[in-house]
């Protein structure tokens, strides 16, 4: 009889260590005769642990490493990565990125982050939190999250899964114009899928907490009953008639609505005028009620960071104020194509929030009266270019302020220009797990297509 | 030519000396009591990609990546865990690992080595040497020169080329040893036009299990320019899509995203056993009209979705989902097979040796049907032209699946009309193939762009379709 690995993730190696190799990265670059490169290593180790119906159903250990460089022969970039460390794949990898350089073309935007805007000094953010659970541990929390969800109600006759999974991770960055910075993460989840039927058939739902440190996690039960809460809800769905009305974005997909503005506003989209917001910069672009701030530096984030993937430091700024765009989602390279400077934004936005409404999700609820609270989303329906929305839902038909029905089988369409600058009020029931923080949503006007 | 096995063991095996004595010490470590089967992934994989955008090549990369996966199955526990250094003292430590899972049962021995051999429906070369760099740069460049004569309208070309050599070796306890050498290219093509201060982009592109030369045979590179252009040119033209229920008529190829969402997904064996597929049980029931027959095959010689052998060793085939409207065949992996006492039919699929494989589908396509395309365009009153999409998605407990169009006319009075805007299709799985009245006898597969996502795990996949008429699907647009 075996048992199980008491241990769960390998430790992570010394920054020091791959600061060395990052170090060794750049030498090799110069002496290959880059006139400038960047380089950038990470390592992430972790658990992961799902159950079903009352057994293991599985056991991974991940474990993980990547070596990235891009060289510069003047304004002509290569790139390379590998997920080998050791001197003979450093030197080909720079090699691959060199012969790459070769052939690509002169471009003026191509470089590092301007020297100045660098991360001179990396402040703590108290992203390190190790787990240390083992093996066992964690299927005990998976099978107790599990017992919960199935407990809750006979109608709950299915489990998909629940899991707990455990990561920890270091990225050690640097450059030719003398940065060279790294941090550790880690990042731990518990979740569950669980399935609820009736005569109307089956319905999935799902629930998980996310945290930077197993304290922060909800507990295992809790993430079990709101599955099981989730999925009996939305038994016996029915579609619409085809139906304008307002809609409530639960918080959890209010968060995705604000990613498609994050998109809207980002560099590479802007310069290829591949976005509805192409020069929006100091318009109204959001109903005048709203301010979306980054936070770059807040304690435990999930989407904290020192500095972004070029270096440079983050600063907490308002990308919107009262409805008006103040700034875009830049790296170096957008900057440039711009005529503008990097926001530090090189690996996307750092913990973007919509600050919390007054009223909680059955305030809003009564607020709109009439209409669609959608809590799931799908499909890709989504065009920058133009702003067009158009994609499948499910979630409740409210009349009279209160949940009437479920629904299912709907699709919701309007434009996400009219959309944002349609927000009548944000619920204080905030989401923040994720690099983007929200309440729901209540946009008014959006075409509902059913029956 | 060299045979796969001999190429995977030199990219594999010889860099650390690994040798078949060693392999069966780390099976050796891995069969513990109670584990019931078990196999090693080794995988070596080499990439490029090559980015022309503002007419410049802005951007090249190149990768490398390997390792090995292990994974032990105990009835329905699975163990796993990989390593990026294929070397001893890291297989017997994941082997370790992996092994966990199992606590106490039946021992089962390794079994002798036989070197299983998969089809041939591709050549093992590696397309990233199939073109010099400077043939690559000049592909990019006439690419990018074909769209933008096409018409004053079109803004921003952005062209993009990726070559894929992936070495793959499958090791498992019943001595199975097997390898596959999969090339895969692909080329891109997105197009911005501009006109009236209007913007719309068009996207076209294609590929397979082939070299990049493939690009310049039968005009296809300039072809999926010409085409890019096309779409975003038709859709500065487009009006608001309607909204509600209406019949639907899908174009050949690529809308056959629409198997692949609303039935395909719901067929593979793991959501069969544990039951949360809304097809769960219904094996030999009527699920669509007669017209319809679906196919998963992974046999196609050159087709992105296809494999000589799946990522278990595998040979790959062409499983017959539904016939004449009945549900005949589920997909599977070895496991899902094993525990629902059904034969792999080779859809154990990995997105890499960091990964656990799963069923998952290869080409699924629909067969042709008896009906004229124009005939089925003249049989709608009212209703909607789809003829390219974008991707989709399921539920598959719930059945519920949309998919996204990018390219779409209206139909009135039996003729293709307007176009209007792209629009999210949505439907249920267990009931739109019983709308599908009328069936092309056009049935075409798409030109190799698509990923599937499941699990968090992405692979290549190809779909394919006949033009065919939903009676009722329900469309997301805004009009009326």
């Amino acid at each position: 009889m075996s048992a199980i690995a008491p241990e769960t993730a390998s430790p992570l190696p010394d920054q020091r260590q791959l600061e060395d190799l990052v170090q060794q990265v750049l030498e090799e670059s110069r002496r290959q005769g880059a006139t400038a490169a960047e380089a950038s290593v990470s390592v992430g180790s972790g658990l992961s642990v799902q159950v079903r119906k009352g057994e293991v159903d599985t056991l991974e250990h991940q474990r993980d490493r990547s070596l990235a460089v891009a060289v510069y022969f003047g304004k002509r970039q290569g790139a390379a990565s590998s997920a080998d460390f050791s001197t003979d794949s450093v030197r080909s990898t720079v090699e691959a990125a060199c012969a790459i350089a070769r052939h690509t073309s002169e471009d003026p935007a191509r470089g590092l982050a301007e020297p100045e805007l660098l991360a001179r000094e990396i402040p703590d953010l108290d992203l390190y939190h190790p787990w240390g659970i083992s093996a066992d541990s964690a299927i005990e929390r998976a099978l107790a999250c599990e017992a919960a969800a199935l407990a809750v109600d006979d109608r709950i006759t299915n489990s998909e899964a629940a899991g707990v999974s455990s990561n920890a991770g270091i990225r050690v960055y640097g450059n030719s114009n003398g940065f060279l910075g790294g941090y550790r993460s880690t990042r731990h989840d518990i979740s569950c899928v669980v399935i609820a039927e009736d005569d109307s058939g089956m319905q999935r739902d799902y629930w998980y907490t996310t945290a930077r440190g197993a304290d922060a996690l909800l507990s295992p039960e809790d993430v079990g009953r709101k599955a099981a809460a989730h999925a009996l809800r939305r038994l016996g769905g029915r579609q619409l008639p085809t139906v304008r009305v307002p809609v409530i974005f639960h918080a959890p997909v209010a968060r995705g609505l604000l990613g498609h503005f994050v998109g809207a506003v980002r560099g590479g989209n802007l310069y290829r005028k591949a976005s509805f917001l192409v020069d929006s910069l100091g318009r109204k672009v959001f109903a005048d009620h709203i301010t979306l701030a980054e936070r770059p530096h807040l304690p435990r984030g999930l989407g904290s960071a020192p500095f972004d993937h070029e270096g440079v430091a983050t600063r907490p700024r308002d990308l919107v104020r009262d409805g008006v765009l103040q700034g875009y989602v830049l790296d170096t390279y957008s900057a440039r194509k711009l005529g503008m400077t990097t926001t530090g934004n090189a690996g996307g936005v750092h913990n973007l929030a919509l600050p919390p409404g007054r009223q909680d999700l059955d305030g809003l609820l009564r607020t709109m009266d009439r209409g669609v609270l959608v809590t799931e989303l799908m499909g890709q329906g989504i065009n920058l270019v133009t702003g067009d929305y158009s994609r499948g839902a499910s979630g409740f038909w409210v009349e009279g302020g209160e949940i009437a029905y479920p629904v299912e089988e709907i699709t919701i369409a309007g434009n996400l220009r009219d959309m944002f600058l349609g927000i009548r009020e944000v619920g204080s029931d905030v989401d923040t797990r994720g690099g983007i923080h929200s309440g729901s949503i209540l946009v008014d006007g959006m075409t509902v297509a059913g029956e | 030519m060299q045979q796969p096995l001999e190429i995977a063991r030199q990219t594999l095996f010889a860099p650390a000396g690994i040798t078949d004595a060693e392999l069966e010490k780390v099976f050796g470590r891995l069969m513990a009591p109670g584990v019931d089967a078990a196999d090693l992934y080794f995988q070596s994989t080499r990439s490029e990609g090559w980015v022309l955008e503002d007419g410049i090549i802005k951007q090249g990369s190149h990768s490398i990546d390997q390792g090995v996966g292990v994974r032990a199955m105990s009835g329905e526990k699975t163990g796993f865990a990989y390593s990026d250094e294929i070397v001893l003292p890291a297989l017997l430590e994941a082997s370790g690992a992996a092994r966990a899972i199992a606590r106490s049962g039946e021992s089962h021995a390794l079994k002798a080595w036989s070197a299983g051999s998969g089809l041939r429906l591709y050549a093992p070369g590696d397309p990233l040497e199939s073109m010099s760099p400077e043939e690559k740069v000049e592909l990019l460049r006439r690419v990018d020169a074909e769209a933008r004569r096409q018409d004053p309208r079109v803004e921003q070309v952005i062209v993009s080329l990726a070559g894929e050599h992936d070495v793959v070796l499958v090791a498992n306890q019943e001595g199975r040893l097997v390898a596959d050498v999969r090339p895969l290219v692909r080329l891109n093509v997105t197009v911005l036009a501009e006109e009236n201060g209007r913007r719309e982009n068009g996207t076209a592109g294609g590929g397979g299990r082939v070299g990049y030369e493939y690009f310049l045979e039968e005009d296809r590179a300039l072809g999926y320019a010409r085409d890019a252009v096309r779409q975003a040119l038709v859709n500065l033209e487009a009006v608001a899509a309607p909204a509600g229920t209406m019949p639907v008529v899908l174009g050949p190829g690529w809308p056959g995203v629409l198997l692949h969402e609303a039935i395909g997904h719901g067929l593979e064996g793991d959501f069969n056993r544990k039951g949360t597929s809304a097809f769960a049980g219904r094996m030999g029931e009527r699920v669509a009209t007669e017209l319809c027959t679906v196919v998963d095959d992974g046999t196609l010689p050159g087709r992105r979705g296809s494999l000589n052998v799946d990522d278990e060793g595998e040979p790959t085939r062409c499983t017959t989902l539904i016939e004449e409207g009945r549900l005949v065949g589920y997909m599977q992996d070895s496991m899902n097979a094993r525990l629902m006492n059904m034969a792999p039919t080779g859809n154990g699929r990995r997105e890499s040796y960091a990964h656990l494989p799963m069923p998952r589908m290869t080409n699924t396509y629909m067969l042709a049907g008896p009906h004229e395309p124009e005939e089925i365009i003249r049989s709608v009153d009212r209703g909607l032209y789809a003829v390219n999409f974008g991707g989709g998605q399921v539920d598959i407990t719930s059945g519920k699946f949309v998919f996204s169009a990018s390219e779409t006319y209206l139909i009135e009075n039996g003729r293709v009309t307007r176009p209007v805007k792209g629009a999210t299709l949505i439907g249920n799985g267990p009931e739109v193939l019983t709308r599908v009245s009328m069936v092309g006898n056009d049935l075409g597969l798409d030109t190799g762009i698509g990923v599937c996502g499941k699990d968090g795990q992405s692979v290549p996949v190809g779909v394919g379709q006949p033009t065919l008429k939903v009676d009722a699907l329900t469309v997301g647009g805004t009009g009326s």
